[in-house]
């Protein structure tokens, strides 16, 4: 029972973790960019979700704001800055994108203060149901799951039956070509850039509604979907969706089930504690296994030198 | 022309250590204890940039890790020094470990850990490189920050405090214009050790590995294990600068190996300008320059230094040591 519902918590936070790794994936394989302010847009749309649904009493107005915002912050951080680093190297783009994290962080603690915002979820969402096998499990952690299917297999219709699809995909593979064959690059990255950041807007806003919303909320989760893009392989969604899972139910079951194997394996005070210690450090082990096995990550084209 | 320029950066570079070291003593000639502080740390952030930059600047590998050895030389510096506080054995098995507040005993024993750490680090993220190898530092750095925070036996989160800055025979490390003596005496010799080992085949073999991999290999040589060695080497300073910082602030606490000081040691090495041996010197005072001044002229000075360093990466990549000598990266 305990299992099982840990297993849904796995699912949920992996399902969050692939909105993020999404948009990362996507711009690296697509642009070739490194991203560190991904979690800025994460938090951007937390905090736009948060003051809309307080200001006009809806979450879902909220919901559509939080991924307005995101695309609009996204798209403009491209134009102004992003799209100057594409041709530069990682270092320059690493350190582009931190400089933006300070900027993004010290604004929205300019703009909304320190302290943190909380989300209520409308009625017809909160309370818990009554799943198959008589366990009780909160509706929202559900719906987030949901969301999270249902954008992976958004992405996947978009990826491989759009126009716009086709040519994500060409750009991967050959962007001098596609701009000869009249496409324009600028507006396409634009766009997938702009996509990422709904996608990491969605996220903050959702993940917003069931912890708290505030500065800095983007940066742990930005490393787990940085874990996750290495352990699925760069550019790959299918691999940011499997990876997602993986890292999300290793992390909770890990949480969940650690501690106490080890008190009961050897029955000593700190045992409990070294077991929540190492459990926080399982999904970087299991990062490490993957290197160590497969260096370009599991569904990485081969020769991860880009 | 290449020795006139070659005579301009060694100017450059003397004079920004004269600088420091004008300062420190003015500092204290003019009883301004606090000022002698902040040009000890920005010495010892220097020295963490100047081991940051072996592997970043003439190794081409970009870490956003390097937080992780800094935290583990504090963290090695503040568990001998409240064991030896206590008067109780660090470990008994296989045999015991005392305390110490000695930091002559400190210093190797918190070099010995971050480089081990460095070699166990660095052998799993060279086997990726490019956008994978700054992913995979960043994410084995954070990984012994959320150790550390969920590890209550040193404080966890609240971070580890010890009362008495350790000691060093023949000076009294409490008075800081001391301690910035020592400090500014370690960074002199890890610049001559940079110096020394980026003119030595092991330094030329490095720098050729970050310009042609694949020519490298041609010639004979492994950039695997010159990679390596460079990142092993490069922990292993960074590790010394964790173990003065602990000592400067009488604490060590999780946030020394958090991603935002991978960045900021980042930042010391850009700002002044990559691959320039006194670069992250440079690079560090004014980082501390900008964190007294814009931090005085509004509480949210860091997203008016993130406007900085944008402005510097977007226009000026040469860094501070570029602008003066009108050079820029790694020529």
């Amino acid at each position: 029972m305990l299992l099982a519902e840990q297993a849904l918590n796995g699912l949920q936070y992996g399902m969050m973790l692939f909105l993020m790794a999404a948009g990362l994936t996507l711009v690296f394989g697509v642009m070739g960019l490194i991203n560190l302010a991904h979690g800025a847009l994460y938090m951007t749309g937390a905090f736009a979700c948060a003051a809309v649904a307080a200001a006009s009493g809806s979450f879902w107005l909220g919901l559509a704001a939080s991924l307005v915002a995101a695309a609009a912050a996204g798209a403009l951080v491209e134009m102004a800055v992003i799209r100057r680093l594409y041709a530069r190297d990682h270092l320059d783009q690493v350190l582009a994108t931190f400089a933006l994290i300070l900027v993004f962080s010290e604004g929205t603690r300019w703009l909304f203060g320190s302290f943190p915002l909380y989300l209520t979820l409308p009625p017809a969402l909160s309370g818990a149901v009554m799943l198959p096998g008589g366990l009780h499990y909160p509706l929202f952690r559900l719906v987030i799951i949901g969301f999270g299917a249902a954008v992976a297999l958004g992405l996947w219709w978009l990826i491989a039956r759009t126009r716009l699809g086709i040519r994500i995909r060409a750009g991967e593979a050959d962007r001098e070509m596609i701009g000869a064959l009249g496409v324009d690059i600028a507006r396409l990255y634009t766009i997938v850039f702009a996509l990422g950041a709904a996608l990491a807007g969605l996220a903050g806003a959702l993940v917003g509604t069931i912890q708290s919303v505030q500065v800095g909320m983007g940066e742990p989760v930005l490393i787990l979907a940085f874990v996750v893009v290495v352990i699925g392989g760069i550019g790959s969604i299918k691999g940011a969706f499997i990876g997602a899972l993986l890292v999300g139910m290793t992390d909770t079951l890990g949480k969940a089930l650690l501690p106490g194997l080890l008190s009961r394996a050897w029955d000593a005070a700190g045992a409990n504690s070294l077991g929540a210690s190492l459990a926080s450090v399982l999904i970087y082990v299991l990062m490490a296994v993957v290197l160590i096995l497969r260096p370009q990550g599991l569904f990485g084209a081969q020769g991860a030198e880009r | 022309m290449r020795a006139m320029r070659l005579n301009r950066d060694a100017a450059v570079n003397l004079a920004i250590l004269a600088l420091l070291v004008a300062t420190a003593i003015g500092a204290h000639v003019l009883g301004k204890g606090f000022a002698v502080t902040l040009a000890t740390k920005a010495a010892i952030f220097g020295l963490a940039g100047v081991g940051l930059n072996l592997a970043l600047g003439y190794g081409g590998l970009v870490s956003l890790g390097h937080a992780a050895f800094f935290g583990i030389g504090g963290y090695v510096t503040g568990i001998l020094a409240s064991h030896a506080a206590a008067g109780t054995p660090v470990a008994t098995l296989p045999f015991a470990v005392m305390g110490s507040n000695e930091m002559l005993g400190i210093w190797p024993a918190a070099m010995l850990a971050s480089g081990l750490a460095a070699l166990v680090i660095g052998a799993l993220s060279l086997r990726t490189s490019g956008v994978y190898f700054i992913m995979v530092t960043l994410a084995f750095a954070q990984m012994l920050y959320y150790f550390a925070i969920s590890w209550p036996r040193y404080g966890g989160e609240d971070g580890l405090s010890f009362y008495v800055r350790n000691s060093f025979p023949g000076l009294n490390t409490f008075a800081p214009i001391q301690y910035f003596a020592i400090c500014a005496v370690l960074l002199a010799a890890a610049l001559a050790l940079t110096a020394m080992v980026t003119q030595s085949r092991f330094g030329l073999a490095l720098q050729a590995a970050r310009q042609n991999g694949q020519r490298t290999v041609a010639v004979g040589i492994r950039p695997y294990a010159v990679r390596l060695t460079a990142f092993v080497l490069s922990g292993t300073i960074v590790g010394l600068a964790g173990a003065l910082y602990a000592d400067l602030n009488r604490f060590v606490s999780p946030a020394m190996l958090s991603w935002h000081m991978s960045g900021e040691i980042m930042v010391f090495v850009i700002l002044g300008g990559v691959g320039r041996l006194c670069g992250p010197v440079a690079g560090a005072a004014l980082f501390i320059l900008l964190e007294q001044v814009l931090g005085g002229v509004s509480d949210y000075w860091q997203a008016l230094l993130g406007l900085l360093l944008l402005g510097i990466v977007l226009f000026a990549p040469g860094g501070l040591i570029g602008l003066v000598t009108r050079r820029g990266r790694h020529a």
